[in-house]
């Protein structure tokens, strides 16, 4: 006898997001050892025909209302605290993502249930389970149990697969009576991107910039061989910090999720937050000094090196190749 | 004589205007909190307690976010004037950080004695939330600036933590803020570029995570004078007994799964492989 594992429903302007059936699939895998049910909870405005989706949970938990209407809620946190208590749920899992963010750690204060961050992957050990947390930008890993099971999770976006997470089965759906709070923060409007500068998304070469392209100047340096692949340049969050390109060329976890034919890195160490945006490119070369960066885990080929000298090198090549 | 009494009013009035001048209504009590983070450029290893990281060659800096929580308090302070209060928990270098915040126009930095090291995230804005309550330091203007997020908050962001605690409006991942009327209307990113609107009344904690600008430069001279010229005031906190909400059983570093083919040579015989393999494999 265990107690029930709840997933939070990820969805924005009305489409699920593929975190959900990340986590869907992370809860089915624990669930299994532990016998317990996976509860997939869906909370918002209109939102009951999403619940089609989610046949990997053993039931869907509706709350409709229009305080949840809003994207990033903070009613979200009353109302899956009451619906900790109904369902007996030991473990929590929400999306580490912008849109669920902070919403687990006050959940977590409310519950008085541990609150675990940056989950990578996940064991059941007996009652207890074992989370291992990506930690330092992805340098370091720590494992932290929870002895009796119970917590509120906060999983990274892509650790898990979303397959693992999808059925075409229908669930079965219950609409649950729970009070909601007003919230305190009111949504205005979403703000789109700016449209007019180049859709990174739609290039089949990127030259993408990090921090170790040091100065604005040498960021022509990355244009010159763009130009030259027929492509565009995009960059790491420092780069787009600085003011150096503009917001719409950002790749990662605020930007945009990029799957060109070539990406090459050039100073990017590859956190997670940018990993997670480029990683499903069909070509990554990456350029980084240091020779433990975690983008050399996942490119297909690296060079130790200074970025700054190897741009105009490479791109004078290509020129020759090209005639 | 009516002319005389009106002539005294007005200049008691002058000087009372001069004394207190008229402050826009969206001054704002600004709090911005520092926390030093392990530089990540330096390898990184694990203690041999395995649960910890190795301290010998640690370098600590300030967290990004955190610095950009800085620079979005000082963009409104010069925007809507108001004072800006810098805080951290005692941590190496961390008094580097507090004067460099003076130098670049913060009024006040405070340090409250705790070790940060010792405390998880629960713990420190537990301390952070003591030091809100005491002294009446939460006012209608406050607006609390914590950086969105670190890189080693296994244990959740403060920023959240501490709008709980307080019980006051909290939004996270910040792009921008703007006040009025005792509301500010706060730009949160969501994903591909997207960003939110909204609205929420003072006082309120918003985690930032890049300010309108980019962080400004400080010359180290200027670093130096606010040394010898400023003070950094201490908020005696006594931390909470539990220091760790949660127990690391083991701390490691991640095994690839797999690795990169490394190109070597002069950087001139990469460039050429490079753009031979691009030919090879009809990039080019």
């Amino acid at each position: 006898m265990s107690a029930a594992i709840l997933v939070l429903v990820e969805h924005l302007k009305g489409a699920v997001a593929d975190i959900t059936f990340e986590m869907l699939g992370a809860a089915r895998k624990l669930a299994a050892s532990r016998q317990a049910p996976v509860y997939a909870v869906l909370l918002g405005q209109g939102v009951a025909p999403l619940a089609a989706r989610l046949g990997a949970a053993n039931g869907v938990l509706v709350v409709e209302n229009p305080a949840l209407a809003q994207p990033s809620s903070e009613a979200v946190i009353g109302v899956l605290k009451q619906i900790v208590a109904q369902k007996q749920a030991s473990l929590v899992l929400v999306g580490g993502t912008n849109v669920s963010f902070g919403l687990g750690t006050r959940l977590a204060v409310r519950t008085r249930l541990p609150f675990v961050n940056f989950c990578k992957d996940a064991r059941a050990e007996g009652d207890a389970v074992v989370l291992a947390c990506q930690l330092f930008g992805g340098k370091i890993l720590s494992d932290v149990k929870l002895a009796d099971g119970k917590g509120i999770v906060s999983v990274i976006p892509g650790a898990f697969p979303a397959d693992a997470g999808k059925s075409d089965q229908a669930p079965p759906s219950e609409t649950l009576a729970v009070t909601v709070e007003a919230s305190k923060v009111t949504f205005k409007q979403f703000i789109e991107p700016d449209a007019g500068d180049v859709d990174i998304t739609k290039q089949s070469a990127l030259v993408a910039v990090g921090r170790g392209i040091q100065t604005q100047d040498n960021v022509q340096l990355a244009e010159e061989l763009a130009q030259m692949l027929g492509g565009a340049v995009c960059a790491s969050r420092p780069v787009i910090d600085q003011g150096w390109l503009p917001l719409s060329r950002q790749v990662g976890k605020s930007g945009m999720t990029v799957k060109p034919r070539l990406y090459l890195a050039f100073g990017i160490s590859g956190a997670p937050e940018h990993w997670d945006g480029m990683q499903n490119s069909e070509c990554i070369i990456s350029v980084n000094t240091d020779p433990k960066a975690p983008i050399f885990d996942g490119s297909h080929f690296g060079v130790v090196g200074d970025a700054v000298e190897l741009l105009p090198l490479l791109t004078e090549k290509i020129k020759a190749r090209k005639g | 004589m009516k002319e005389m009494s009106g002539k005294l009013l007005c200049a008691i009035s002058d000087a009372y205007l001069f004394l207190n001048p008229p402050q826009p209504r969206s001054a704002m009590n600004l709090f911005v909190l520092l926390k030093m983070v392990p530089d990540t450029v330096e390898e990184l290893n694990v203690a041999s307690d395995n649960q910890s990281l190795d301290s010998e060659y640690l370098r600590f800096k300030l967290n990004d976010p955190d610095d950009h929580a800085l620079e979005q308090a000082l963009l409104l302070k010069e925007k809507y004037g108001g004072k800006v209060t810098v805080l951290a928990l005692d941590a190496p270098e961390v008094d580097d950080a507090l004067f460099t915040a003076l130098a670049k126009g913060a009024d006040r930095a405070v340090k409250i004695p705790a070790d940060q090291a010792t405390l998880g995230t629960v713990a420190t804005a537990k301390v952070f939330a003591a030091f809100f309550a005491a002294a009446g330091q939460l006012a209608p203007d406050t607006l609390i600036l914590p950086g969105s997020q670190a890189i080693d908050d296994l244990e959740g962001e403060v920023a959240a933590y501490l709008a709980e605690l307080l019980q006051l409006p909290y939004l996270g991942v910040v792009c921008g803020v703007t006040a009025a009327d005792g509301k500010v209307t706060v730009m949160k990113e969501f994903s591909g570029g997207l960003r939110g609107q909204f609205e929420m009344p003072l006082p309120a904690v918003l985690g930032i995570q890049s300010a309108e600008k980019p962080p400004r430069y400080v010359p180290v001279a200027k670093v130096r004078a606010a040394m010898k010229s400023a003070k950094i005031e201490t908020a005696d906190i006594a931390a909470p007994a539990a220091a760790k909400a949660l127990a690391v059983e083991r701390m490691y570093k991640p095994e690839a799964a797999g690795h990169a083919q490394m190109l070597e040579g002069s950087p001139e015989a990469i460039a050429e492989r490079i753009a031979g393999l691009l030919a090879e494999r009809g990039y080019i």
